[in-house]
């Protein structure tokens, strides 16, 4: 049994006896298997929020039960899962997944079935605008959000020749896509001089970063993560390439990916992330607490993506007054909700939250990876017009 | 590209090429000698640079490597000894089954031993830095790899050439049963050459901690590069190896340095394709000596007896009659196990009686996904006919590719069907504008009288049925007689006037049709299809259900598809080590039941009738 599961039943069992009868039953799944780095603090998160949920007496007097699902790591076998969710254990609604394609399968699972659908991590564009739906909602800053939120920055610094790289499937095709759009609209005449595109987990990096600087480029604009992120920063180092170079990484600064850099991290690239042991605000500084109390060990941006989809979903409950389908769905409109980085608010238009990211620079400190100079952003000004919007979305 | 960036490609081309060079040697060898598939080579790759990350904090990394490539060679010797040593009468591809249970069991077993983040290992001491060349910086570890790629060849040649040992190995590989009858000792020779390809591995994986972060990803990415580098090489060619590794590497670096990264995505599968097309037996290899003894002739497949249809009928009849009592989620799984056993069935058709073992079947699975997707989105057809049209792309793109296929034969066959299904999966995860691209088709959804889990799920059992029927009554059929004579004894075959290649060819587009009515029935039942419905794993998954029924039975895929299904299903829900249990379960079977479970059951039945 999942430990989700027994802390659920035990939960409920220990505060009122007979409450798990009422329990409202939220479905989750994700591909646990596949990307446990990011999904395990991920769980976390979810968990802590869940414990302190029910602990202040749950949604109008009635506990949440999350049941837990492993989605197999690929879209067929996620739709199962969400379907067994479904029409077996009857949950009121689904949240989770972290792939973009198996958050799309998921997104259009719980369209065709009429689910609220609160997809955490994906960060496709697609899911809230070309192939999005009245029931599926999206918690994190897309790719596009985030990739605004970098351009100020490489504007600012008016580099002529740029090189980008990208792995090679839909994130980094279109982080790669709204970068040069963005970029050739703040800043005309800029020039993008190189293009790699090497496979998810397959980059052959000594290659890559030769072919780059073959090109000669002022800056680099790269969505590498994980895998192929180190091994093009560590090549990158070797080789020289970074030197008198001005680099932006999306996501770079994302606990899961920087701290695995260790001594190699570079510094002065300018990343999204989430610097946690430096945010101060009342909020974190509890969530951060909670956290550290609970897991003895500190949170990384999938702890809050996780902690946020929890609360976004007992919010929401609270605001439709039970688990009625159409009235989740009118909660959701335009709720404003506070998370442990600021609060935020579920768009109308497009079922995507406001929740912004930390931009910054990334520093090597005694061989650890931090992230230095930075702010937080505000996803509400990196969002595309409600027109833009409105053209983009079919329904 | 510049005179010095074209040095700095082909540097790092030599130095990719040392690193494949390594792990694909060791699956050489183990092939060579034991005939053995050894699906778990990247698995001991990926162990050794866990291991030598794990190490090299404490021992430094340049004994953590000899360390990791010993405690490897250490686990392989145990595997061979425990485990595939009692399995080498079995069917053949059985101990493909065995060593696939073994990666799911090392991939949990690192994820509970070292934890889920990637790790970045040390920087080889003494050779962190760069050296400059032209004007570029090339890393000073890369140099030393690209000389130890070459003295590891050397040694390997030494050995296998200097040695009474080698001589034996060399005997066994090109005439494993003359070896025996000459009196050596075959176990320990296994036991010794799976040592060394583990050690191979071993030390392949320790070697990378420099230069890429011990990942869990990273087995069955290297064991697929593996394949192709032994496959283009030629099998058991060691020096084939070192030439097949050396140019795909160097087809990489180039395809990268020229700006055609994309294209890495299938490279090499392209070179295997062309390779085995025009040269069957690898750049190197030699025409496989005819393998003799039992399991050339397979026993006939004997049509069922009346009980048996009779209790097939019933299990029909039942099925049919489940949604008066049942509804909900037992019809959404029985739907995907039917399909699935669908798919599974149509693989057998060409693995069993053809004797054409296709580890590619999920590309016509994929593309008759992918037909129903786009007849229904892009070309707006009718559910009801995209349903009906889809099956016939996956039978047209059988038929080209098992042109090609059907001209080789045994793990030649097998790795060409896996080729063109690579290929044709980087089309699909390529062409965005058809395809969706790696999101892939979403809302491919049936025709709302076939909407409801009930509706659909009685078209699928109808279907299915039907076509399961079909391909089985065509195993007794003149047709299937014929194929079946043309795996026992093509010679034979070919002098009575069969023309078996164009025989075999039929029977290849004939499976490639009957998976895409499953592919096409798996799209509309999910709603939405992704590169992943083509991809190698749905292939191995094929493999695996088959074998688990049992590969030499009628009705065994059925069962193993069943299986299969519903272990994934029921583990995946209730355990968090779930791939760890699945492979321990698929182990045990394997031990137990090496003829397949049905054909355990059937055996069974047998020895009580006579």
């Amino acid at each position: 049994m999942k430990i989700s599961r027994v802390f659920a039943i035990a939960a409920a069992t220990f505060f009122s006896l007979g409450a798990q009868a009422q329990a409202i039953k939220v479905g989750e799944l994700n591909s646990y298997k596949l990307f446990p780095a990011f999904l395990e603090p991920y769980k976390k998160g979810w968990e802590l929020a869940l414990e302190e949920i029910n602990k202040a007496g749950g949604v109008a007097g009635r506990k949440i039960e999350v049941i837990s699902r492993e989605d197999g790591g690929n879209p067929g076998d996620a739709v199962r899962a969400a379907e067994e969710l479904i029409s077996r254990e009857n949950v009121s609604l689904l949240m989770g997944t972290f792939a973009s394609h198996i958050g799309l399968a998921v997104s259009n699972l719980a369209n065709q079935r009429k689910v609220v659908f609160i997809a955490a991590e994906p960060l496709t564009d697609k899911i809230v605008w070309e192939n999005g739906n009245r029931y599926t909602f999206r918690v994190r800053p897309s790719t596009y959000m985030q990739v605004a939120m970098l351009v100020p920055d490489a504007a600012k610094l008016k580099k002529q020749r740029w090189a980008i790289v990208y792995p090679n499937y839909e994130y980094g095709q279109s982080a790669t896509a709204s970068f040069k759009k963005l970029l050739a609209k703040a800043q005309p005449g800029v020039q993008f001089v190189a293009e790699q595109a090497p496979a998810l987990n397959k980059i052959e990096a000594g290659a890559v970063v030769q072919a780059l600087a073959d090109a000669k480029p002022d800056a680099i604009f790269s969505s590498l993560f994980g895998a192929d992120l180190q091994k093009f920063v560590r090549e990158g180092n070797t080789r020289g390439l970074f030197k008198n170079r001005v680099v932006f990484n999306l996501l770079g600064g994302e606990p899961e990916y920087l701290d695995p850099l260790k001594e190699e991290t570079p510094n002065g690239w300018y990343v999204t992330g989430y610097p946690w042991s430096e945010i101060k605000t009342p909020a974190h500084q509890k969530f951060l607490a909670a956290y550290q109390a609970k897991w003895k060990d500190y949170p990384r941006l999938g702890s809050i993506v996780g902690y946020s989809t929890m609360y976004t979903v007992a919010n929401m409950l609270k605001r439709a007054g039970g688990t009625d389908t159409e009235k989740m769905i009118a909660a959701m409109k335009g709720m404003e909700m506070d998370t442990p980085i600021g609060p935020i608010v579920w768009r109308p238009i497009d079922n995507q939250s406001t929740m912004g990211a930390y931009v910054g620079q990334l520093a090597n400190k005694n061989g650890k990876g931090v992230m230095v100079n930075w702010r937080f952003a505000d996803g509400a000004l990196f969002l595309p017009s409600f027109e833009e919007v409105r053209a983009m979305r079919k329904d | 590209m510049s005179y010095d960036s074209f040095v700095i490609q082909f540097l790092n081309g030599l130095a990719g090429a040392s690193s494949l060079f390594m792990v694909a040697a060791g699956l050489s060898l183990i092939f060579g000698v034991t005939r053995i598939i050894n699906f778990a080579h990247g698995s001991l790759y990926m162990l050794g640079m866990y291991i030598a990350v794990a190490c090299a904090g404490k021992i430094g990394f340049w004994w953590a490597v000899p360390v990791a490539a010993l405690a490897v060679a250490a686990v392989g010797a145990l595997v061979e000894m425990l485990l595939l040593r009692r399995i080498y009468a079995a069917p053949e591809l059985l101990q493909l089954l065995a060593t696939f249970a073994l990666v799911l069991v090392a991939k949990d077993y690192a994820l509970w031993q070292w934890g889920s983040e990637d790790i970045l290992g040390p920087r080889a001491p003494g050779l962190a830095g760069a050296v400059a060349i032209g004007k570029a910086a090339f890393p000073e570890y890369d140099l030393f790899l690209i000389g130890f790629g070459p003295l590891m060849l050397l040694a390997l040649w030494l050995v296998l050439t200097r040695t009474r040992w080698g001589t034996l190995v060399r005997a066994a590989t090109q005439d494993r049963e003359m070896a025996a009858a000459l009196g050596v000792n075959q176990k320990w020779l296994f036991t010794g050459v799976f040592a060394l390809g583990a050690f191979l591995a071993g030390l392949g994986g320790a070697l990378q901690i420099p230069r890429e972060p011990a990942t869990l990803l990273i087995d069955l990415s290297v064991v697929s590069d593996a394949f192709v580098v032994v496959v283009v090489g030629g099998l058991g060619s060691i020096g084939g190896a070192f030439v097949a590794a050396l140019l795909i590497a160097q087809i990489k670096s180039f395809c990268i340095g020229l700006g055609f990264s994309q294209v890495t995505l299938v490279a090499e599968f392209i070179v295997m394709a062309l390779v085995l097309v025009l040269r069957p037996w690898g750049l190197l290899g030699r025409v496989p000596a005819q393998a003799r003894g039992p399991w050339t002739a397979e026993r006939p497949l004997v049509p069922p007896s009346r009980p048996a249809l009779a209790a097939l009928g019933a299990v029909a009849a039942t099925l049919l009659a489940l949604p008066l009592v049942s509804g909900g989620y037992t019809l959404v799984l029985l739907t995907e196990i039917l399909l699935f056993a669908l798919f599974a069935v149509s693989l057998h058709f060409i693995m069993g009686p053809a004797g054409l073992h296709s580890f590619g079947h999920a590309a016509y699975f994929g593309l008759g996904a992918y037909a129903a997707g786009i007849f229904l989105l892009r070309e707006k057809l009718p559910m009801e006919l995209a349903l009906a049209l889809a099956p016939l792309v996956a039978g047209l793109g059988a038929l080209v590719f098992g042109w090609f296929c059907v001209r080789l034969s045994g793990i030649y066959l097998a790795m060409l069907t896996l080729a063109f299904a690579q290929i044709a999966w980087s089309v699909v995860f390529q062409w965005d504008a058809l395809t969706g691209g790696s999101n892939g088709i979403v809302g491919v959804w049936p025709a709302p009288w076939l909407a409801s889990k009930t509706a659909y799920y009685l078209l699928t059992l109808v279907v299915c049925a039907a076509a399961i029927a079909f391909l089985w009554r065509a195993l007794y059929s003149p047709f299937g007689y014929a194929l079946r004579a043309a795996r026992d004894s093509p010679l034979r075959a070919d002098a009575i006037g069969m023309d078996t290649r164009r025989l075999q060819w039929a029977g290849f587009a004939l499976a490639g049709l009957f998976a895409g009515i499953a592919g096409a029935l798996y799209a509309f039942s999910k709603g939405s299809i992704s590169p992943e419905t083509m991809a190698v794993t749905r292939s191995v998954d094929g493999l695996v259900m088959v074998l688990l029924g049992g590969i030499q039975t009628l009705t065994g895929p059925l069962w193993g598809a069943a299986l299969f299904t519903w272990l994934q299903d029921t583990v995946a829900r209730n355990v968090d080590y779930w791939r760890a249990v699945i492979g321990a379960v698929i182990l045990f079977l394997v031990l137990a039941f090496p003829q397949g479970v049905t054909g355990f059951v059937g055996e069974r039945l047998r020895a009580r009738d006579a």
